[in-house]
């Protein structure tokens, strides 16, 4: 295992070269002088020489890029032209958002997906079977955004006055504030340094933040405001996650093993959890895999339709502003948290089915 | 189970007996696909989905009832901004002007600008796929069928492609290149690419060691025509399903970018962008939100059962 986790590892690096050179090549490619974009129009020849001396844009490309994987590789994100702020700090401020929801978008496709797709299975042909089948043919073939500003129109404006009533934007009401744990249990952190850095990272998790210090009322509001961004991002995978649990598991209830396990006797739902569930997993753990990919790139659509001031929405916001080092940033933490995501699910895979990890 | 398919195989060998069914032509790949697909439901539904679309698409300017671009204020009696479906035979008011989906944010008529969408949006998911398949087979099968260096150069760029989440790709590419419908096509394409790579080079691994392929090199066929004339229409297979899919999810990436604002361009009536530039009215005009969403879940929905339909008629295992 140890072996084939090392193995795995190894494997990443070059594609993560790629990423920071595909990064760095597109913010390059992007039309329009960073000088201009930084100190005006009007900027004069002479200043515009001295900018570029000063950030190292008169050096050669390769070592503009080694200096720039370099300074990545360190943390270092530079300085975001368009609020003049360390790019690491709008990072920390923006990324817990969209871990909540890419992660609570996770959560529900998988428990309703994997659900659905059982039930499937085993009312398979039924009118159960069929409803599920086609709800979820539908689920696939819905455009994010147009789901997300239908939820919106229905939970904020039909359902107006009833209990059922959600807020269509935003992440707390407004007039509510998140107290960071940090300052609730008196823990203090030296000014910009990295412990400071990590205790807001982690407090800017307001659902989480909210329910380690116990504050429900906090925990109720941010919780929802993310339930119908959570349910707009998680259609799509739940709908993939459904079919594929399903076919699967078709596959898996007519082998051997699982006809074996009936004929000793054991019950409908020992043989489903123990024996066919196991194995029709397998495959279903990849495509959640792939599916982080939609997900964060629905991030982007989702945030924009229910202004959300996440890492997607950042990132558009950044790319139309022409704000390279965010754009730079931003793509890279996303392509490595994409990396890492899958790097995960393979090392599960290789945990799953032994097979794998011999080859 | 096995007694069905014993029985099955019975019935097939009573056939094979018959001496009318040895002496009928063989019929193809493609021919017994097809005939399957008319029989499953997935594959009629989506079917007849898209060929509405198409239906739509290709007859736009004899059925929509306006130009899609024709800003009605000032040219009829009654019309205003935003305003909600009239249709005269729903009891709506005879006096107001007739416009069964609504008319839009610049007083068109949303039910035109949504029949010439399909225009855009078919035209959007065939070019891209095409383009995406044409590159992804030549460069999956130069990678399977030479191996060695280029196959590991091609598809390590290819798991760079894949190592980003696909649409925000797509949106730095659109960054790189412009805003405009023609590079949203592109950088769907280029983002899509690498999954039709892999998919025909894993074909082309199996393929290559085929005994058919050992025949031709036999008979001293060069590397381009055994890789052109025996390899390519074997692996075509999965592309074909592949692609059918990919339609759907062209369409589906190129309605977010337009939605974002980096594909179609207003006036042009593409279904994304318009919900896009409708979407802070969703409160106070929600029809000129519901309709192009709706019309591009129904386009999406038809590929992707057609897609379906399709991998099941083309996979002999899951034949029955």
């Amino acid at each position: 295992m140890l072996g084939y986790i090392s193995r795995r590892l190894l494997m990443s690096i070059p594609v993560l070269i790629g990423i920071l050179l595909v990064t760095f090549v597109l913010a390059r490619l992007i039309p329009g002088d960073p000088c201009k974009a930084m100190l005006g129009e009007k900027a004069s020849p002479a200043v515009c020489e001295r900018f570029k001396r000063i950030h190292g844009l008169d050096q050669p490309i390769y070592v503009q890029f080694v200096v720039y994987a370099g300074q990545i590789v360190q943390g270092d994100f530079g300085k975001s032209i368009r609020f003049s702020r360390p790019v690491s700090k709008i990072l920390i401020e923006r990324l817990p958002l969209t871990i909540e929801l890419a992660l609570g978008g996770l959560i529900v496709a998988l428990i309703v997906g994997v659900g659905l797709g059982v039930i499937s299975a085993m009312r398979h042909n039924t009118g159960v079977d069929v409803i599920t089948m086609i709800a979820a043919n539908i689920g696939i073939s819905m455009p994010v955004f147009w789901l997300g500003l239908m939820l919106a129109y229905a939970f904020a404006l039909l359902l107006k006055g009833t209990p059922f009533w959600l807020p269509p934007s935003g992440r707390l009401t407004a007039g509510l504030v998140s107290t960071p744990f940090f300052e609730v249990w008196g823990w203090i952190a030296a000014k910009d340094s990295a412990r400071e850095a990590f205790y807001n990272f982690i407090a800017n998790h307001f659902i989480f933040n909210a329910l380690i210090t116990g504050d429900w009322k906090i925990f109720n509001d941010a919780i929802r405001h993310m339930i119908l961004p959570v349910i707009t991002l998680s259609t799509i995978p739940m709908a993939i996650i459904a079919r594929m649990t399903r076919s699967s598991l078709l596959e898996v209830m007519g082998r051997d093993y699982v006809r074996t396990a009936r004929a000793k006797g054991a019950g409908e739902p020992r043989v489903m959890t123990r024996h066919a569930l196991r194995n029709a997993l397998l495959p279903v753990v990849t495509i959640v895999g792939l599916q982080m990919g939609g997900l964060l790139g629905g991030a982007v659509l989702t945030e924009t339709v229910f202004g959300l001031a996440g890492v997607g929405r950042m990132l558009f916001e950044a790319i139309t502003a022409r704000d390279y080092p965010i754009i730079q940033a931003f793509t890279v933490v996303i392509a490595v948290f994409y990396m890492l995501i899958n790097l995960v699910v393979d090392l599960s895979y290789g945990y799953l089915d032994p097979r794998i990890r011999i080859e | 189970m096995i007694g069905t398919s014993l029985k099955r195989s019975a019935e097939a060998f009573a056939e094979l007996q018959d001496e009318e069914t040895l002496l009928r032509s063989p019929t193809t790949l493609w021919k017994t696909a097809l005939g399957r697909l008319f029989r499953r439901k997935t594959g009629i539904v989506g079917m007849i989905l898209v060929g509405f679309m198409l239906f739509l698409a290709i007859a736009a300017p004899l059925i929509a009832p306006h130009d899609p671009l024709n800003v009605l204020i000032g040219k009829e009696d009654g019309v205003r901004k935003r305003s909600a479906p009239c249709i005269h035979m729903f009891g709506c008011d005879t006096a107001k002007p007739q416009h069964i989906l609504g008319v839009d944010g610049n007083v068109r008529d949303l039910l035109s600008r949504i029949i010439y969408g399909a225009r855009v949006s078919l035209s959007i998911g065939f070019t891209t796929v095409a383009f995406a398949v044409t590159f992804g087979v030549i460069l999956g099968a130069i990678a399977g069928y030479w191996g060695g260096w280029i196959d590991n150069i091609i598809m390590r760029v290819m798991d760079v492609i894949l190592g980003f989440p696909s649409l925000l790709l797509a949106i730095a590419i659109v960054a790189v290149l412009g805003p405009g419908i023609r590079n949203a096509l592109l950088a769907i394409a280029i983002v899509t690419l690498p999954a039709y790579a892999r998919v025909m080079r894993a074909s082309v691994l199996t393929i290559k060691e085929l005994d058919y392929i050992a025949a031709s090199k036999v008979v001293g066929s060069s590397k381009l025509r055994i890789l052109l004339l025996r390899v390519l229409p074997n692996a075509l297979t999965p592309i074909v399903v592949l692609s059918t899919l990919g339609i759907a999810g062209a369409i589906l990436d190129a309605a977010g970018l337009s939605f974002l604002g980096l594909g179609a361009q207003p006036p042009t009536p593409e279904w994304g962008s318009m919900l896009g530039s409708e979407r802070n009215q969703v409160f106070s005009a929600p029809h000129l939100v519901f309709f192009p969403g709706f019309a591009i879940m129904i386009t999406v929905l038809g590929f992707n059962l057609l897609g379906d339909g399709m991998r099941d008629a083309l996979d002999p295992r899951l034949n029955d």
